[in-house]
């Protein structure tokens, strides 16, 4: 049925899901930019100064989207979750505030400095700066996980009244679900970008250029991924243990666990059907799930039934969780493979560099699937055990709400897709000098750059 | 009003009320002149249109934080009147979020695409700032009639949301008198005085048509002796909107170089047309309805944000100011080399 809470629904994940794509790049891109500016402070070697020229472009164009995306989100809770607020106020609040008071000024600040006073101050401060830009937006990782931590896995509060109270500031902080969240999610971001990199640089790779500085990106971005792929598969392992002990009905649906028991099988592919509480098509492979779940080929596992109504959808999160796993096995499978051919300065077979131009934004993918698993999978509650979603919805009427929907959704798919266009644009026009500048007033940044002409 | 002030329940609700009033203020000038030079773009040659763009480029980000620090003060220490403000406003807010993207987008995107597209981003600019300030000014609107959802409560709430944009005009062709110069100064001057009839006009008619709407608005005002103490507020008003118009006169006759006067002049009378409405509004977050006392957050949970307030709000004024003194003087293009 279409009403007020499906479409604040909608709104909300098309929102965050707009959101978290440009963050996801810029909290990595800020480090690696950071390493390419203090690699040309050391070494003199102008590839990571045209290296940086290059991806200070990207950064900021996506720096802009996360801004103008965030913005909308701090808006979200009160137009369309006011009980949220009501209810959890003291909790969020103070959290939200130290993201707004600590991060956002700190970043938003240095970013003109970063930007556009390289000419203006000492190399030391615009180094400075760079760091502070990429030390903000992970320091607003930190808080904004630590919130949506604690409605995962609240802890350290009392409800009084039906509001709840602040009773251990550490505690809520470092709830349970916090440091696996974190750092899932921050290996996410530099995954992301590492395929952002290889990709754009197999993309110019393919297309000619032959640059050190491409090389050597392409290069730092394939061992980047080879090394933190396989620490993510072990934090993504850690994760779902503590979700199992914190939020077992989650973890029924992401492995599409019905009926749970002693020796539960692993489902590896099938349909999920609330109707039979079964799944169709079910391919799995017996006992395997209590032992990597319990370490005990007879351990016990709950099943969704266990859990009465309180269950989330089972297929999006049963799905969600696919393909976050089949996105990882494939970085895993590139990663490995592409820096393996270019070991002792060989260079990239065609297939593989078109390979690597298709999985440019493959970490987009999994971490919106990866959300998508964790959010959906925290249904009906938005805050576990204290609130569901369904009450804090507003109470506007559905109209107003599908037309606010419409608007932001024209909106996102638009910008995605210029995004991912000027993205590919700006890629080719560094060795394409056959592209007019678009800038009347020269920027030295197109005009000395001839990154593609060394 | 709780009679005791040094009870912490009642003056840390007061400071937040304060510190969301000097975050709104500071998001209205500061965003105000980027927004302002978003609705000028349109009305000058292509080639002084990034410098325009260039004089707003290292700010615009930080500009624009105030609006979240804004909100966010709301939704955190005043908890229970946040769902209802921002869903009384929930299509204003939309407008002006999708407003606030496309401006904000536009600034990168223009710069970076091809030359034959950069028109369609220089108009999503423009439209941006324009649907951003007209969104704006009718929320104040809005705000100051306490969502009354009569016909006339909406006239008013869309009179102001005509005089904001004026204002933001105002306040962008003063700030470019500030950054640039030339040929663009020159327009930027014939703009300011443009604008500069626009808003007063607006500010006269606004002050007019609030306490019409708001017999209690009217109470404070206009009843001994607060109509004396208050009277300096119009009348300095009056008197910087009359200094801001020979200043400017000055400037194009050659007979003054203080080219800092006009902008100063205007962020003054925003500042007193702010100080107007939160007086009017004071002491409550929804007018008429609900006060910033009944709206607060528990006792305990604005004491953790004011320790960290206290501390990191200085902090934040010390770099942004460090941030303007870098890009200080005339504004130069914008290379990120």
């Amino acid at each position: 049925m279409i009403d007020t809470l499906l479409l604040s629904r909608i709104q909300f994940g098309a929102n965050i899901s707009f959101h978290i794509l440009f963050p996801t790049i810029s909290i990595a891109l800020g480090w690696f930019l950071l390493y390419f500016k203090l690699q040309h402070n050391k070494t003199g070697d102008s590839s990571w100064q045209d290296a940086y020229q290059f991806w200070v472009k990207i950064f900021a164009l996506t720096f802009a989207l996360g801004v103008v995306s965030g913005i909308t989100m701090s808006f979200q809770f009160g137009t369309n979750w006011p009980g949220y607020m009501e209810v959890v106020g003291n909790i969020a609040g103070p959290l939200l505030a130290y993201e707004v008071l600590t991060a956002f000024f700190l970043e938003a600040t240095f970013l003109g400095v970063m930007l556009f006073g390289a000419k203006r101050v000492s190399q030391r401060v615009h180094t400075m700066s760079i760091f502070l830009v990429a030390f903000g937006t992970t320091l607003s990782a930190f808080w904004i996980i630590a919130l949506n931590s604690w409605m995962h896995t609240p802890q350290g509060f009392s409800m009084v009244d039906g509001r709840a109270f602040a009773d251990d500031w550490f505690a809520i902080i470092f709830n349970p679900s916090m440091p696996y969240r974190l750092l899932h999610m921050m290996v996410a971001s530099f995954l992301t970008v590492s395929f952002l990199l290889a990709g754009l640089s197999a993309y110019r790779y393919l297309r000619g250029c032959r640059a050190s500085a491409n090389h050597a990106v392409l290069r730092l971005a394939l061992t980047s991924a080879m090394i933190l792929t396989p620490v993510q598969i072990v934090l993504g392992d850690l994760h779902g243990l503590n979700t199992l002990e914190h939020q077992p009905a989650k973890l029924a649906a992401m492995e599409g666990i019905w009926e749970g028991g002693k020796g539960v099988p692993a489902v590896l592919i099938g349909i999920p059907d609330p109707k039979t509480q079964s799944n169709r098509y079910e391919v799995s492979i017996p006992k395997l799930a209590s032992f990597y779940l319990t370490h005990d080929w007879n351990g016990e596992v709950k099943g969704l039934n266990d859990f009465g109504d309180k269950i989330p959808p089972v297929a999006p999160v049963f799905f969600a969780f696919r393909i976050m796993v089949g996105i990882g096995l494939l970085m895993l499978l590139a990663s490995w493979l592409g820096r393996w051919q270019l070991r002792g300065g060989r260079e990239l077979p065609h297939w593989m560099a078109k390979g690597l131009v298709l999985m440019t934004f493959s970490g987009w993918i999994g971490v919106l699937a990866g959300w998508y698993v964790t959010e959906i999978g925290r249904q009906p509650y938005l805050v576990t055990g204290v609130l569901t979603t369904a009450e804090a919805v507003t109470k506007l009427p559905t109209g107003m709400v599908l037309s606010s929907l419409l608007a932001y959704l024209a909106v996102y798919v638009g910008l995605l897709f210029a995004y991912i266009w000027v993205v590919f644009y700006l890629t080719r026009k560094v060795d394409d000098k056959s592209i007019a500048q678009p800038s009347i007033i020269p920027t030295s940044a197109s005009t000395t750059n001839p990154l593609g002409a060394q | 009003m709780p009679p005791d002030l040094t009870a912490p329940a009642a003056w840390l609700p007061l400071f937040f009320f304060v510190a969301m009033g000097i975050a709104v203020l500071s998001y209205v000038v500061l965003d105000g002149y980027d927004l302002g030079v978003g609705l000028l773009l349109n009305r000058t040659a292509d080639h002084n249109k990034d410098m325009m763009i260039a004089s707003i480029g290292p700010f615009w980000d930080a500009n624009e934080t105030w609006i979240v620090l804004g909100v966010g003060l709301l939704l955190v220490a005043f908890p229970l009147a946040h769902g209802t403000v921002l869903t009384e406003l929930y299509l204003p807010v939309t407008a002006m979020l999708i407003g606030l993207i496309l401006r904000g987008v536009s600034f990168d995107f223009r710069v970076k695409v091809n030359t034959s597209q950069k028109p369609l981003w220089n108009f999503l600019f423009y439209l941006g700032s324009l649907i951003a300030s007209v969104a704006q000014g009718v929320m104040i609107g809005r705000l100051i009639v306490g969502f009354e959802s009569g016909f006339l409560g909406w006239v008013f709430a869309f009179l102001v949301g005509i005089c904001l944009p004026a204002g933001y005009a105002l306040l962008g062709s003063t700030w470019l008198i500030l950054k640039t110069e030339g040929e663009l100064q020159k327009q930027a001057m014939g703009w300011a005085k443009v604008s500069l009839w626009l808003t007063a006009g607006g500010v006269g008619l606004v002050s007019i048509a609030t306490p019409y709407f708001s017999p209690e608005i009217m109470n404070k005002w206009f009843v001994m002796p607060n109509i004396l103490w208050l009277s300096p507020i119009p009348l300095l008003t009056a008197a910087l909107f009359l200094l801001v118009l020979k200043s400017i006169s000055a400037l194009q006759s050659g007979a003054s170089k203080k080219e800092w006067i006009p902008f100063v002049a205007v962020v003054a009378i925003f500042w007193l047309s702010f100080f107007g409405i939160a007086y009017s509004i004071f002491p409550y977050v929804i007018v008429g309805k609900m006060t910033l006392w009944q709206a607060a957050a528990a006792t305990e949970s604005l004491y953790v944000i004011f320790w960290g307030a206290i501390v990191v709000l200085p902090t934040i004024l010390i770099y942004t100011f460090y941030s303007y003194r870098v890009f200080w003087g005339k504004a130069r293009e914008l290379s990120y080399q």
